[in-house]
């Protein structure tokens, strides 16, 4: 059973392909990642799902029911299957309304009259208190807004929680109270989600499961153990590498893969794979044929990558310090070229 | 469970946005002025039939062209010996009644359909090709046309200021409209089921009225000044009631004369008219959250 | 100037120099460590106090800051939003509103630019102290092109006629690893993506040589892979230019492979300041221990399932002459933490300082 089945799901806006194809299955009660940096499109996966927008192609399921053209008429009696947390703390609350009314207002739009106790029940499952429901949102700081915006989204029990980078704008140790309060809930509550990130080390202790999204495909999703111990695609190792360890010694130990500063545009994604222009890697093949997705490893680990063989075996970009970091510098630069 | 212990600080309830705004307005020596100087307006304008020292209407002709500083007379009086000062009184109820009319027809149909460009894209185009035909007809001729249909009245110079005054209402509404709608607490109203009405009635309009009222505050003077210049033309209001144009327009004929008779009304006009934009820029100020740090 | 011709012979920064970077860092880092306090410092500050008047009274942003930056040193000054940490860097060359005053005393090679008049300011800025912020994509004009932008800051500060400056500008790009940047000099700001434009902010940031470097949150905007690429052209400019470094940032990641030295601010008080493996490996400040415990790190958290919290909420800044601002987030807390503000004092070893009254002394895992 799945709370969310996402088939070649497609997003154009005009001729800008923010999603090209995205296929991804959450089961119920578990927590996958979707991973990847701007313009990958991971945001527009999250709010198709919502249906804040109306897929171009593909299919998305909310237990079982296809929800992708329903009208937002027939799309209410699905209300209950998915909620969502945005990013920004100041703009998800209404600076109107009272954080009491900002709360309860799923459950007023189900014809509920007395929101009072379910309100107190849902702000004191996030760490606030009660008294919280009188204050205005700009009285409360980020962490509490974001708390805030958890207990709009859970206090109708959704069975699938769209998490939109909810800790990118707070501050480290707000973050990790996020988090913490992300995970208890999760195991408590038992619901589903998709915790969309740009940063890999926060998904690590949440996710089961982990996808990664490079301009507007999956290149590799798995298990998190596979993920962050045998990562296969070239995009995934460059990611955990870039990212710095908070340890002097370790980090500087470390050879980050220099991937070069061109991000092709979603407008004219780059033929074959759509990595291989950053690709340190990439051979001929990249270039020309677009790889498919193959499942190379248990838990349904799964990699769109020519260079990986089927048992999982593939190159370590993280093995190729500085040269191939180097080069890939140089081959992009004459690439986009000619591209331009 | 985490229960994080986080307390809000012991503050400010939720109308202290509001007592915010009115200090940071109180604060600033202009606006104090301009919301004097409309304070003393509205006053005299309420309480003319009272307070002035002749009924606007009266004539005593031995006392024509009477000087400003004569006794009885304080700002003189014009060619028929009527009171410039009663006039003026009776003159401000007409301009503001006007301002008032001219806002609230302007308000009445901008606000909605400068929501509905804003929140629904495909009346978007339509109502702004609705905005451009208003912005090119012009307004005198709409005015005219307005009274030749349904007669030369103050009311009727009110309705066609105010359909004047709709494309601004709705260029402003539809901008604000635009940027609200792209917040996520729309998108969270959304996702949860809300309805389209829910939506601009619950989050945008609210969130909306702040830019409205600003405007409206700047309008109000625009509509005084397009009051003057109807009446001047014989299109406003009828003699002999006064209102601040007819006054104006009037005393051209004797302005060598009795240039007070002229002078005077001008004066109150501008005035008030600078008072309401003082009041509306201060406002807009007031209410911007950046200017917090200020 | 020297150092930018001196770069001409050196093949530029970011290409296939990577490796012999990274061990030029260790050593850099190692001599830095060794003189932090103890050489001449570039940039001395002394009692930086900033306060801001607001219409709900004075509000304190810094307060009584002290720390210096040593001749090609990075120092990284950390800290959560809030924590004083942008309103320092900006106060360093005056950059401020209006609304702010300015106390104590910022040094640079022992010129004072606290009150300093506006044209010895303006000679300074941009000059011996140059600035990178955070937003690459509002920092450059967009209707000149890039080579524009940047000649024209060689032409006004240096003098440099229309071609010299030209020829300057495409070395300037190459030192930050812009490939072809022959070509690349040409193109208007929106041409280049959000990395390459924060390369072309730091090129010209150091067009004029300067002595010190302040990069507020130069890579926050940015996605890590191409963060990577803009702390590596940051290594680069310190090794070949000898610019010190004074780098602002949230991030512990990038102060762990950034930095020779860090203090640590809270509340707009510096709480801690050591040699960066120091302060990794033994964090003295109980909020210093806290931020580490708390920012997640790939690799660090398979099978423990929480993360550690710092309880409470950061402070209003405003005064609290006489207690430790993060004593009641604080576990360690003891009386005296409510009516003695801790200074900086050296606790361990000479360059380590921490303002506390019951610092950590045990080994603390991280």
């Amino acid at each position: 059973m799945y709370a969310l089945e996402l088939e070649d799901l497609v997003m154009h806006f005009g001729p800008v392909r923010a999603v090209d194809g995205v296929s991804l299955r959450i089961r119920k009660g578990s927590v996958v990642a979707l991973v990847g940096e701007s313009g990958s499109g991971k945001s527009t996966v999250g709010r198709s799902i919502v249906r804040l927008l109306e897929p171009t192609g593909g299919t998305v399921r909310l237990a079982d029911a296809d929800i992708t053209h329903l009208s937002r008429r027939r799309l209410r009696p699905h209300r209950r299957d998915v909620s969502i947390v945005f990013q920004d703390p100041a703009g998800s609350l209404d600076p109107r309304l009272s954080v009491g009314d900002i709360v309860g207002e799923p459950l007023r739009l189900m014809r509920q009259r007395d929101t009072t106790g379910p309100v107190a029940e849902a702000l004191r499952r996030v760490g606030l208190r009660p008294e919280v429901a009188q204050r205005s949102p700009h009285e409360l700081s980020g962490g509490q807004r974001q708390r805030v915006s958890i207990a709009r989204a859970l206090i109708s029990s959704p069975a699938l929680l769209v998490a939109d980078e909810p800790t990118s704008a707070l501050d480290v140790s707000v973050q990790a109270s996020v988090l913490n309060l992300l995970a208890d809930l999760q195991r408590d509550l038992g619901f589903a989600c998709l915790f969309i990130t740009h940063d890999l080390s926060a998904v690590e202790y949440l996710a089961d499961e982990v996808a990664v999204m490079y301009l507007g495909q999956l290149v590799e999703q798995g298990p998190r153990e596979r993920i962050f111990g045998v990562p296969a695609h070239p995009y995934t190792q460059a990611l955990l590498s870039a990212a710095p360890v908070p340890n002097p010694v370790a980090q500087r130990a470390r050879q980050p893969v220099l991937l070069g500063d061109d991000l092709p545009s979603p407008i004219d994604p780059p033929p074959g794979c759509r990595f291989h222009t950053r690709c340190p890697v990439a051979v001929e093949k990249c270039r020309t044929v677009v790889p498919e997705a193959r499942v190379i490893g248990e838990g349904g680990h799964q990699v769109a990558c020519h260079l990986v063989s089927d048992d999982g075996t593939g190159p370590d970009v993280r093995e190729r310090p500085g040269r191939w970091g180097g080069e890939s510098i140089q081959t992009q630069s004459n690439e986009t070229g000619v591209a331009r | 469970m985490a229960v994080a212990d986080v307390t809000v600080s012991a503050g400010t309830p939720l109308s202290s946005r509001r007592r915010k705004v009115v200090r940071r307005l109180l604060r600033n020596p202009l606006a104090i002025t301009g919301l004097v100087v409309l304070g003393i307006a509205v006053f005299a304008a309420l309480f003319a039939p009272w307070l002035a020292p002749h009924e606007p209407t009266d004539t005593h002709l031995s006392q024509a062209f009477a000087a400003p500083g004569t006794p009885g007379y304080v700002l003189g009086t014009d060619d028929l010996g009527r009171d410039v000062l009663s006039r003026i009184m009776f003159g401000l109820r007409a301009s503001l009644h006007v301002g008032m009319l001219a806002v609230a027809t302007s308000l009445a149909i901008g606000v909605p359909l400068g929501l509905m460009a804003g929140y629904f894209r495909t009346i978007d185009a339509l109502i702004s090709r609705f905005t451009d035909l208003v912005l090119a007809f012009p307004f005198l001729i709409l005015a005219v046309g307005l009274a030749a249909i349904r007669g030369a009245s103050l009311g009727n110079a009110a309705i066609a200021i105010g359909i004047a005054q709709i494309p601004g209402v709705i260029r402003i509404v539809r901008s604000e409209t635009l940027r609200l709608k792209s917040l996520d607490f729309v998108s969270a109203a959304i996702v949860e089921g809300a309805g389209d009405l829910w939506v601009i009635g619950r989050h945008i309009l609210p969130n909306a009225a702040s830019v409205i009222i600003v405007q409206a505050t700047v309008a109000i003077p625009a509509a005084i000044l397009g009051e003057a210049v109807l009446s001047f033309l014989g299109l406003g209001i009828q003699p002999p009631a006064p209102s601040l144009g007819t006054m104006l327009a009037d005393a051209q004929q004797f302005a060598a004369k009795a240039p007070w008779a002229a002078v005077m009304p001008g004066v109150a006009i501008m005035l008030i008219a600078l008072a309401f934009n003082i009041v509306g820029d201060s406002l807009r100020d007031a209410l911007d959250p950046k200017a917090s740090r200020r | 100037m020297s150092a930018i011709s001196k770069v001409n012979t050196e093949p530029p920064a970011g290409t296939g120099q990577v490796g012999s970077t990274a061990a030029g860092t260790g050593q850099a880092g190692s001599n830095a460590a060794g003189t932090g306090g103890v050489g001449v410092p570039v940039l001395e500050v002394r009692g930086l106090t900033v306060t801001f008047r607001t219409e709900d009274g004075p509000l304190s942003a810094v307060d009584r800051v002290d720390f210096e930056v040593a001749d090609q040193e990075v120092l990284a000054v950390v800290g959560e939003s809030g924590c004083g940490k942008s309103v320092t860097a900006m106060s360093l060359a005056g950059l401020l509103p209006r609304t702010a005053s300015v106390d104590g005393s910022v040094r640079l090679d022992g010129r004072e630019l606290v009150g300093a008049d506006k044209k010895t300011l303006r000679s300074i800025r941009g000059r011996e102290i140059a600035y990178i912020f955070q937003e690459p994509m509002t920092s450059l004009n967009p209707v000149f092109t890039v080579g524009n932008q940047i000649g024209e800051v060689l032409r006004i500060h240096n003098g440099l006629s229309r071609s010299t400056a030209r020829k300057r500008s495409v070395e300037l790009l190459k030192l930050v690893g812009i490939p072809s940047a022959e070509r690349r000099i040409d193109d208007y700001p929106h041409q280049l993506s959000g990395g390459m434009r924060q390369r072309v902010m730091i090129a010209m940031a150091v067009a004029c040589d300067p002595k010190v470097l302040i990069a507020d949150e130069p890579t926050t905007a940015l996605d890590v892979t191409i963060q990577a690429g803009i702390l590596d052209v940051l290594r680069g400019l310190r090794e070949r230019l000898g610019t010190s470094i004074v780098l602002i940032t949230h991030d512990l990641g990038v102060v762990a492979d950034l930095a020779d030295r860090v203090a640590v601010m809270y509340a707009g008080r510096v709480v801690e300041t050591a040699n960066v493996n120091e302060l990794f490996a033994q964090p003295k400040h109980p909020y210093t221990a806290g931020l580490l415990a708390a920012s997640p790190s790939a690799g660090r958290h398979a099978g423990t399932h929480r993360l550690n919290e710092i309880p409470g909420l950061v402070p209003v800044l405003a005064e609290q002459p006489n207690a430790c601002t993060f004593a009641d987030r604080c576990s360690r807390a003891r009386d005296t933490c409510t009516t003695e503000q801790p200074l900086l004092t050296a606790e361990g070893t000479p360059n380590h300082h921490v303002a506390c009254w019951n610092p950590v002394r045990e080994p603390v895992e991280v």
